[in-house]
């Protein structure tokens, strides 16, 4: 698949053809649905683009559709993306056809990203379930290659099953690299299997193990939302203030720039107010069951 | 660009009347490049010429309603790595599906002189009461630029984009005036998937379902506007039961308001 | 003040075409009074009226010469500057270019007649749009907009308790009071005073300025309905599991034509084809319904499965969050979602009931 860029000029229609292409370079399988799609920009394409760790691009492939992606690499590299799709939807599974050098357009990047800023000097405590390691991965790269930032880094990760951890190979050199930088890791599955070295429960049974120091941290979760809502509850429980735990939420986007409307929730337009939001600014909102 | 194989696409009818198939070769303007993209290899319809599978993609349009049809499917579902029925018979029976509400045997002893000839199965089947189906194209016929766009997809690497929503929501991106507000005309629009372009509401007249249920569809609230409008509960089912009435939503609504009001009442919030 | 009589009103529109407008305005077809591309006066609905009501919509023959004295039918601006359906792009695979077909030439569009809670409706979207949407600001800055003072709200109206009618108060270029024989008229930007500098008026007697305010006054007294919107967005937010929404949702047909008949409703798919020979993708923007159930499906699940929890969220969204995102309601009380609801399901019912029973709680049984 091959894909034109935009000429240079106006700027274009915020909602219109992506206006970067992307080359994709290697296709990493991670769990039975998802695998991480590297690509690097076609000279020239790249010019200027950077992004936050949290933030989101949209996707496209030629004549398919368009995708909201959370971008799961290293923002000090914004040139080679890494993007995780889990194949669940039309322009998902059709994400299953693409090979090394393919191309796909690049809209982005979209969304309030995780608040580094708040969490320095203090403790970063990461809370993940299954694929929502995924959007989260950037701020843990962050945090790992400036470790001096921020005083304790925890880690704490859970899957339903060991076949559904992405980022197997990251994991262990995270767990390899953990006491080297003082990196405070623990892994759950609510099912293990015979070779499964770490705990087993929900990953909230991981929080007395960490022995949090609330006063001190920042959270970020990021997983399926009734996960979200147990993990920021328990935070909340031990005393992590509410404007100190963060979550990322996913809802049908199709613009990225507040028009569409897909990705209300309640006041919220998830595509711009979020994808990250303070528990303070959504709590109330995720009690309320289809809102 | 990845050189794309051309794939090999199989047209089938079972009991129809070969109006959906026809929008493939009414496709005008679309037919050089579709030859172009794909390869009709077997089209009884078209041409004589008929390549054995498997296929990569076959239509099938009409009902299941004898048990040479039932065997013929399944054999045809082997065949075929894509399947996709076409038309209101391969999606919900058709209109022959009717007949499932009457005593199909009575039918046959007085419609044929020697009975014992006859082979049918008792009702009218959709084909995803025998086979799994990748994709439904519904309509009655279907629609070319839906038909068009879904072989366009998959050429692509994709499913079709197949809407789920109500007419209303065409009729009015079309700026067609709503029949039931401005002229009282009971319409199946609010309750019907869209895909035809709103085709009949665009002259003037209401809805009759052909391209069946859209989205989990509230027959109910629409049951009892139609006989605020003057029908009779009889005339209100009848609406429901048509080319379509066979889906599962159209056939539970019409059931209901022949059952009755105390029955109608069933399900609705107190 | 000034006055334009009949012969005057022909002229301002033959101007306005002459200036390269495309008309827009009132005319019927099938059943309506739709908003379409219109010649002149002739295509406007003289004589015409309507009778509106919940699910229900007839025209009348009032037999008089009056242009306006309707209150509105199905379309709104919305239909011209946020089109049902634009191609957004062409891309095409070719050589070394990206060939983004470009917007056809679109001639500015001059309204004529809306009413003042239209014109308010295009401020509301306005928010929405202007800085993000290209194509919705060129349409919109090209426009020119003729305002007609409401006479004859209909029974589903409720502009009067929502601030932003029956009279034309903001939004026009020019805006006509229709009176006996002709109209009173103002001008209310540059673009107005030169178009009315151009036509042959004369100076409003004093009871024609007179009679302008006495329209409003029959008016504002002729309204259908009114909206309490007191301790919004508070009310809708605190009442997110009332037993109301489950009630309503029973009626609903979830058909979507609330949103579509909305002058307001800015939701919308983008939606991405292909060709049969997989060189040419297009881009398309179509109008979407928060009403569909494919409208909040999102990874692999769909949000809003409910019909309740569908008619909630339109209808907070509307009375509520949309004060919260664009410092403003997103509801004008032209009762065009009243009128076109094939059931007839009628907003200001539903708030009403909720403020009756505020603070009242689904009780889960389940």
């Amino acid at each position: 698949m091959s894909l034109q860029s935009a000429p240079a000029g106006p700027p274009l229609d915020p909602e219109g053809p992506p206006a970067r292409i992307a080359v994709i370079t290697r296709i990493v399988p991670e769990t039975p649905d998802s695998s991480t799609y590297w690509a690097r920009f076609r000279v020239g394409e790249g010019e200027g683009y950077s992004f936050e760790p949290g933030q989101f691009n949209m996707l496209y492939l030629f004549g398919i559709g368009e995708v909201a992606i959370s971008i799961s690499s290293d923002p000090s590299h914004p040139q080679l993306l890494g993007h995780t799709v889990r194949s669940v939807g039309r322009v998902t599974n059709a994400f299953r056809n693409l090979r090394p050098g393919d191309e796909i357009g690049i809209r982005g990047p979209f969304g309030r990203p995780w608040p580094l800023d708040s969490a320095r000097g203090g403790d970063l405590v990461v809370v993940a379930g299954g694929v929502g390691i995924c959007p989260v991965r950037p701020a843990i790269e962050y945090a790992m290659r400036h470790r001096e930032q921020f005083r304790r880094l925890v880690l704490l990760m859970g899957a339903r099953e060991p076949s559904l951890f992405p980022y197997k190979e990251e994991l262990e050199k995270w767990v390899a690299q953990m006491r080297r930088i003082g990196v405070e890791l623990h892994l759950t599955v609510d099912q293990a299997d015979a070779d499964w070295k770490y705990d087993e429960g929900v990953v909230t049974t991981l929080f007395p193990k960490a022995n949090l120091e609330p006063d001190r941290t920042t959270a970020f979760i990021c997983g399926p939302e009734i996960m979200m809502w147990f993990a920021a509850r328990g935070l909340l429980e031990v005393g992590v203030p509410p404007q100190r735990v963060h979550v990322s939420l996913e809802r049908h986007m199709q613009c990225g720039v507040k028009l569409c409307g897909h990705c209300q929730m309640g006041p919220k337009f998830v595509c711009q107010d979020g994808p990250v939001f303070r528990w303070d600014e959504v709590g109330e909102l995720l009690e309320v069951r289809e809102l | 660009m990845r050189e794309r194989a051309k794939p090999r696409v199989a047209v089938f009818k079972m009991a129809s009347c070969d109006g959906c198939q026809l929008q493939l070769l009414d496709a005008e303007e679309a037919l050089l490049e579709l030859a172009g993209a794909i390869d009709i290899v077997n089209f009884a319809e078209a041409s004589s010429h008929i390549e054995p599978g498997p296929y990569d993609v076959t239509l099938v349009e009409g009902s299941v309603s004898t048990p040479e049809l039932e065997e013929q499917v399944k054999q045809i579902r082997d065949q075929s790595r894509v399947l996709i029925t076409i038309g209101a018979c391969a999606t919900s029976g058709g209109v022959q599906a009717l007949r499932n509400l009457a005593d199909t045997e009575a039918f046959v002893r007085t419609v044929y002189p020697t009975p014992a000839y006859v082979k049918t199965l008792e009702r009218s089947h959709p084909i995803s009461d025998f086979v799994k189906v990748d994709y439904e194209l519904t309509g009655c016929p279907i629609d070319r630029g839906e038909l068009l766009g879904a072989l366009s997809a998959l050429l692509a690497g994709s499913a079709p984009r197949l809407s789920t929503s109500p007419v209303c929501v065409e009729c009015k991106r079309r700026g067609y005036v709503c029949v039931v507000v401005a002229r009282g005309e009971p319409c199946l629009g609010p309750v019907t998937r869209t895909g035809c372009g709103a085709l009949c509401p665009a002259f003037g007249r209401g809805c009759y379902g052909c391209f069946g249920p859209s989205q989990p569809p509230n027959t109910e609230a629409l049951a009892k506007r139609f006989i605020a409008l003057g029908l009779t509960p009889k005339q209100a089912a009848d609406k429901f039961r048509f080319i379509t009435g066979w889906a599962p939503a159209f056939r539970e609504a019409a059931d209901r308001l022949e059952r009755g009001p105390r029955s109608a009442k069933e399900g609705a919030t107190p | 003040m000034r006055f334009l009589d009949h012969q005057g009103f022909e002229r301002l529109l033959a101007t306005l075409a002459d200036d390269g407008y495309e008309l827009v305005g009132p005319t019927v077809r099938d059943g309506a009074i739709v908003l379409d591309r219109i010649e002149g006066a002739d295509d406007l609905p003289r004589g015409v009226g309507e009778e509106q009501g919940p699910g229900s919509y007839r025209l009348t023959s009032r037999g008089d010469g009056r242009y306006f004295a309707w209150a509105h039918g199905p379309d709104s601006a919305k239909r011209f500057l946020f089109p049902a359906r634009e191609l957004l792009a062409r891309m095409r695979r070719e050589g070394g270019a990206f060939a983004v077909e470009t917007a056809p030439d679109e001639r500015p569009i001059a309204f004529v007649g809306l009413r003042s809670c239209d014109l308010h409706a295009v401020a509301v979207q306005d928010r929405v749009f202007m800085h993000a949407d290209p194509g919705y600001r060129r349409r919109r800055e090209a426009a020119v907009f003729v305002g007609v003072d409401c006479a004859e709200p209909g029974a589903t109206c409720f502009c009067a308790s929502m601030g932003t009618g029956p009279r034309c108060t903001e939004g026009f270029d020019v805006a006509l009071t229709e009176l006996e024989g002709g109209f009173v008229v103002q001008a209310a930007t540059p673009t107005g005073e030169a178009l009315l500098a151009r036509i042959e008026t004369r100076e409003a007697t004093e009871a024609e300025v007179e009679a302008v305010a006495e329209t409003e006054r029959t008016a504002v007294a002729a309204m259908g309905r009114q909206m309490d919107e007191w301790d919004m967005p508070a009310l809708l937010y605190r009442n997110r599991l009332h037993p109301r929404w489950k009630e309503v949702a029973s009626r609903c047909l979830a058909c979507g034509n609330c949103t579509s008949v909305c002058p307001t409703c800015f939701c919308h798919d983008i939606v991405d084809g292909v060709s049969l020979s997989g060189d040419v993708a297009t881009r398309t923007r179509e109008w979407a319904s928060c009403f569909s159930e494919e409208y909040s499906w999102a990874a692999g699940a769909v949000v809003r499965a409910s019909r309740e929890s569908r008619y909630r969220q339109w209808l907070t969204h509307k009375f509520a969050s949309w004060i919260d995102q664009f410092g403003t309601s997103g509801c004008v009380g032209c009762g065009r979602c009243i009128t076109w609801c094939p059931v007839g399901i009628d907003v200001t019912e539903e708030v009403a009931a909720i403020r009756a029973t505020d603070g009242e709680v689904e009780v889960v049984t389940s």
